[in-house]
């Protein structure tokens, strides 16, 4: 292979300014956990609301879940983003589309609704399996002790669906590390981004993908451990993975 | 208001040969032979992982934890550079070869989509009983007749509406094949719309056309897994 490597070109001035490129990458590396947890905290609350409505008994609330759901999984998360950022200012009335269109950061606020909104899908199914896998008689036992069913949700149902769904829920957490990259074409300079502009600066491309693999590779490792110390610490008793 | 009053249906309409003779064909052909090569290397890494050469196991699982915690744009943009290199070292030429567009992400989507499909092959081989196995040995078939006339063809089976979701997910990933320029369905909607200044109409458009076939794949879907689910 004739490919001249240079690994020290980590720690090199990079031409914006900011210190070496080393950093560059890290600037990106930030942004993306920025707009992934960001679009985790999104996915979660409106997916577990989305999730807990296609467990009612009323067919509307299944209705309107069963319809999010199909809206956000069956189309690709790079179309999606375009109809945030490029479509929905120009359906919106004129002030409010131009308001949209200027606001600084776009890009960032764009990925984290639009990644969120399609993560939420896949939590919400991932919940619905949840609450549908506990045993009957736990909702049963709630009406019969006079529980509403607001109250059966949150004092019955849902503590136990999430623990149960908790292994799942880390690798949806995953997906929406890596799907932040999508972002990469509506504009957002996230590590894949900073990657790619160190590679088109610098015409280092093996060493920037591989700084970015491996910063991707730590990202993970941190969040799957992060998330066994959580799995173990709120286990339920008497189940397979509980004490 | 911009709304529906000024929707140009005619741009759509112009475009229409163009996006599915060029568009629609490369996306359709790119999801059909990556999900056979996807398939094909998948099965091959979970007879590694399951293998009792305990490194061809741990090859295989590492290739398979590696390629799953990259984001797809990232593997996209590592093959676009790596394979004319691949490729003169194969070739043994005197520089980094030019592979074309459609052959470098039919290479990484491959690449990318054999540690998805491994893992459901994995769980359908698994999901067979040991008995079979254990009979097609004592009537003296080989691991690899073991393989290919008794396990595979059951896992295989037992996990095609599994495989058939993974491909639906693969037609959708297929849209990031924009990062490099390429002409994918996306890619087409997207040259339109930036010419004629039409983001609004194609970009709709084409929203609209993946959600139709994507709802219709896994509706096929469930009625496959509803048939086959009483088999058993």
């Amino acid at each position: 292979m004739n490919y001249n490597w240079n690994w020290h070109i980590f720690l090199e001035p990079n031409p914006m300014g900011t210190g070496t490129y080393l950093d560059l990458l890290l600037s990106g590396l930030v942004v993306t956990v920025k707009v992934s947890v960001l679009a985790w905290i999104i996915a979660l609350v409106s997916g577990s609301v989305i999730g807990v409505l296609r467990t009612l008994p009323s067919k509307t609330a299944s209705w309107i879940g069963f319809c999010w759901v199909e809206f956000f999984r069956n189309m690709p998360l790079l179309v999606q983003l375009f109809l945030w950022f490029f479509v929905l200012p120009e359906l919106l009335p004129r002030s409010a589309g131009l308001w949209l269109k200027q606001l600084p950061n776009a890009p960032f606020w764009t990925a984290a609704i639009g990644v969120g909104l399609f993560m939420s899908a896949r939590v919400a199914v991932q919940l619905q399996a949840g609450i549908t896998s506990l045993p009957r008689g736990q909702k049963q036992a709630s009406t019969a002790l006079g529980l509403t069913t607001v109250q059966t949700y949150r004092y019955v149902l849902l503590p136990m669906a999430f623990r149960i769904i908790l292994p799942p829920l880390t690798s949806e957490f995953l997906n929406t590390i890596k799907n932040s990259a999508v972002a990469i074409t509506i504009g957002l300079i996230e590590l894949t981004g900073q990657a790619r502009s160190m590679q088109e600066f610098s015409f280092q491309v093996f060493e920037a993908f591989t700084a970015a693999t491996v910063l991707y590779l730590l990202l993970n490792f941190v969040v799957v451990t992060a998330m066994r110390f959580l799995e173990r610490y709120v286990a339920i008793p008497g189940y397979i993975t509980g004490k | 208001m911009t709304m529906l009053g000024n929707f140009d249906f005619d741009v759509i309409r112009r475009a229409l040969p163009y996006l599915f003779l060029e568009g629609m064909r490369f996306t359709l052909t790119l999801t059909a032979l990556a999900a056979f090569g996807g398939l094909v290397f998948g099965t091959l890494i979970a007879l590694m992982r399951l293998s009792s050469y305990k490194v061809l196991g741990r090859i295989a699982g590492f290739y398979v934890d590696f390629i799953r915690s990259l984001p797809l744009v990232l593997v996209i943009f590592w093959f676009y550079f790596l394979v004319p290199y691949i490729g003169q070292w194969l070739t043994g030429a005197s520089r980094p070869i030019t592979v074309g567009a459609f052959a470098s992400s039919l290479i990484t989507f491959i690449a990318f989509e054999a540690a998805y499909f491994s893992e459901i092959m994995r769980a359908g081989i698994q999901s067979i009983s040991k008995g079979q196995p254990a009979a097609a040995s004592a009537l003296g078939l080989t691991y690899a007749q073991s393989m290919r006339y008794v396990v595979l063809p059951q896992a295989f089976r037992n996990m095609l509406p599994v495989l058939l979701t993974q491909t639906i997910v693969l037609f959708q990933d297929t849209s990031l094949v924009y990062v490099l320029s390429i002409p994918d369905f996306l890619g087409a909607a997207s040259k339109v719309a930036q010419r004629d200044g039409r983001l609004v109409e194609m970009y709709l458009f084409a929203a609209l056309v993946y959600f139709v076939i994507s709802c219709v794949a896994s509706y096929g879907v469930r009625r496959l897994q509803a048939r086959i689910a009483i088999v058993r």
